[in-house]
């Protein structure tokens, strides 16, 4: 150890201790810069009819974003219809059934890599698998690249909570005589109930604010959606191209959007967090 | 799954095979990206998503450090579960709320404070010259850090608990203060996972699209300056994709993206085998 005096000892650690307190104020402080702008600026926005009629042309008074608001809906459940069965059936496979297998592991290992996959990558795989062969953009493009998206979140979190559920209740509805298939279905999945649907609305939140997927699946339009067949309006492309557009009264729409998102997600990340942290003390 | 990722591979080559006959080798390095004469090559964009992410890192890597440090050993439990939530909260924030912020509130301010500083006391170095309008590479490095702060806070917050108590204990008891602790033991032992937090930071900001593309300016020509317009892979992706009608700009922006998606994988690949390794190494599962 180099010799240095003992005020010099104190000084720094000192300084790296404010240094530390003060990060962490950064970190609190950008959260809430970010949220104050998007509430302040959003609030402006919303009024009924936002939430009811079509956007307005360039440069228009009035309008809303009533048909952005139900593409993400539809989009957004659509994707979770897809998504989530076959996630979970992965999760279960890799808890239940498979959890030694040969092939487990680099299952595991490819999930992971979806899940830090660049989500505007499975956008463009999306597009040259069902766009570009039917040359329009559609609804269920948007849904399947969501579905992709949400597929290892949810395989992921199934996993984990049903790898919780202890042993000796599986082996106990086994040494009852139930089939392999019933035990996981009747025992185990019921054990593990909270925490699956946790994960699956973790999984919902987490790509209802994803954008960059929907550029050049969904698109976006101005009308209301007849079809699923066509490109249909979602909230975050429509954030994307009113925020870049040189009107007032569009980006304003946008901000509004904005705060419907971040609302949306957060909340719920909040009470999924407590309502998490709830069952565990009941443990 | 398996099949999924093969899959993405796959098509992403057939669909570009267009462009990577035309150019070869050669489109890695062509800074040249013109719709017109039909001449495409990526170097101005991945130079955009290396200086980008650079930026990142050099940011959020020290700072992510500190603010686990924080969490970890100086708070008190009520303030660390409450600094706790806010960094997760500023994870969950949609990447798009980024941009939209970046853009009318972030850069306005950059241009108003933060560049000028810049210019006027570091002015001489060609990083910090030209015009101060708040977009292009530093502030989208900015919101990258910002954006990747909370992944690399929550990692290193899990290696830092993970160093037994023992042993720093042990360091206390010679009369080491807190920063001399955190230097010589709990960042040394803790030091591979470190790395493997700040790989995983690194693969989200490669990866970032929306909030980038918002605030770099969006120009595909390679500039000095910190404070010019400039590209990456995925804001070129994100702003041209949809509007590319020839076969061969279509083809070279999906090779892009393939380009990217080599990139993210070998580096979560990297980041999970050696995640996996230290925490064998420690025994105990991270």
């Amino acid at each position: 150890m180099k010799a240095t005096s003992h005020v010099g000892r104190m000084g720094l650690d000192v300084t790296i201790k404010v240094l530390a307190g003060l990060f962490a104020a950064l970190a609190l402080v950008l959260l809430g810069w970010i949220l104050a702008t998007v509430v302040t600026r959003g609030a402006t926005a919303l009024n009924w009819s936002f939430f009811t009629e079509l956007p307005p042309g360039p440069g228009q008074a009035g309008g809303g974003l009533g048909n952005a608001i139900l593409g993400t809906l539809v989009i957004t459940a659509l994707a979770t219809l897809i998504g989530v069965p076959i996630g979970m059936a992965t999760g279960i496979y890799l808890a239940e059934f498979g959890a030694h297998s040969r092939i487990a592991a680099p299952v595991r290992f490819v999930l992971n890599a979806l899940v830090g996959a660049p989500s505007i990558i499975v956008g463009v795989f999306v597009y040259t698998l069902m766009v570009e062969p039917f040359q329009h953009f559609s609804a269920y493009a948007g849904a399947v690249a969501l579905a992709i998206l949400m597929l290892p979140v949810v395989a992921r979190t199934s996993e984990d909570m049903l790898s919780l559920v202890p042993n000796t209740l599986r082996e106990s509805a086994l040494a009852l005589g139930a089939p392999r298939w019933r035990v996981t279905l009747g025992v185990v999945f019921r054990a593990a109930k909270a925490g699956l649907i946790t994960g699956v609305i973790l999984a919902v939140a987490r790509v209802s604010g994803e954008t960059a997927p929907l550029l050049f699946t969904a698109m976006n339009s101005s009308y209301w959606m007849s079809s699923l067949a066509e490109p249909t309006a979602n909230l975050t492309v429509t954030i994307f191209n009113f925020a870049m557009s040189p009107y007032e009264n569009w980006q304003r729409m946008a901000w509004g959007a904005s705060l419907l998102i971040t609302a949306f997600v957060l909340l719920v990340m909040l009470t999924t967090r407590f309502a998490l942290r709830a069952q565990e003390r009941q443990r | 799954m398996l099949i999924l990722i093969v899959a993405i591979f796959v098509e992403l080559v057939v669909s570009s095979r267009l462009s990577i006959g035309r150019f070869g080798w050669s489109f890695l390095t062509t800074a040249t990206w013109n719709p017109v004469t039909e001449v495409f090559g990526a170097a101005s964009s991945i130079y955009g998503t290396l200086v980008s992410t650079t930026i990142a890192m050099l940011l959020a890597v020290p700072v992510g450090l500190i603010t686990a440090l924080f969490l970890v050993e100086l708070a008190p439990p009520a303030i660390a579960r409450f600094v706790g939530t806010g960094v997760e909260l500023l994870a969950a924030v949609p990447s798009i709320i980024y941009g939209m912020w970046g853009l009318f509130v972030f850069a306005p301010w950059m241009a108003g404070y933060i560049q000028p500083g810049l210019q006027s006391t570091l002015g001489f170095l060609p990083l910090f010259q030209g015009r101060m309008n708040g977009q292009g590479m530093l502030t989208a490095g900015v919101i990258l850090a910002i954006m990747i702060l909370p992944f690399i806070t929550a990692v290193t917050r899990d290696v830092f608990a993970m160093v037994p108590a023992a042993v720093k204990e042990s360091a206390y008891g010679m009369g080491a203060t807190t920063w001399e602790v955190t230097r010589r033991v709990t960042i040394r032992y803790g030091f591979r996972g470190i790395i493997g937090a700040a790989l995983l930071g690194l693969g989200r900001a490669i990866g970032e699209t929306m909030a980038v593309t918002f605030v770099i300016g969006n120009s595909h020509r390679i500039r000095p300056s910190l404070f010019e317009a400039g590209n990456t892979i995925t804001s070129a992706l994100a702003n041209e994709f949809a509007e590319a009608s020839e076969a061969i700009h279509l083809s070279a922006l999906i090779e892009l993206g393939l380009i990217l998606f080599l990139i993210t994988f070998v580096i979560q690949s990297f980041a999970q085998v050696w995640l996996k390794r230290v925490s064998r190494g420690m025994g105990v599962g991270l």
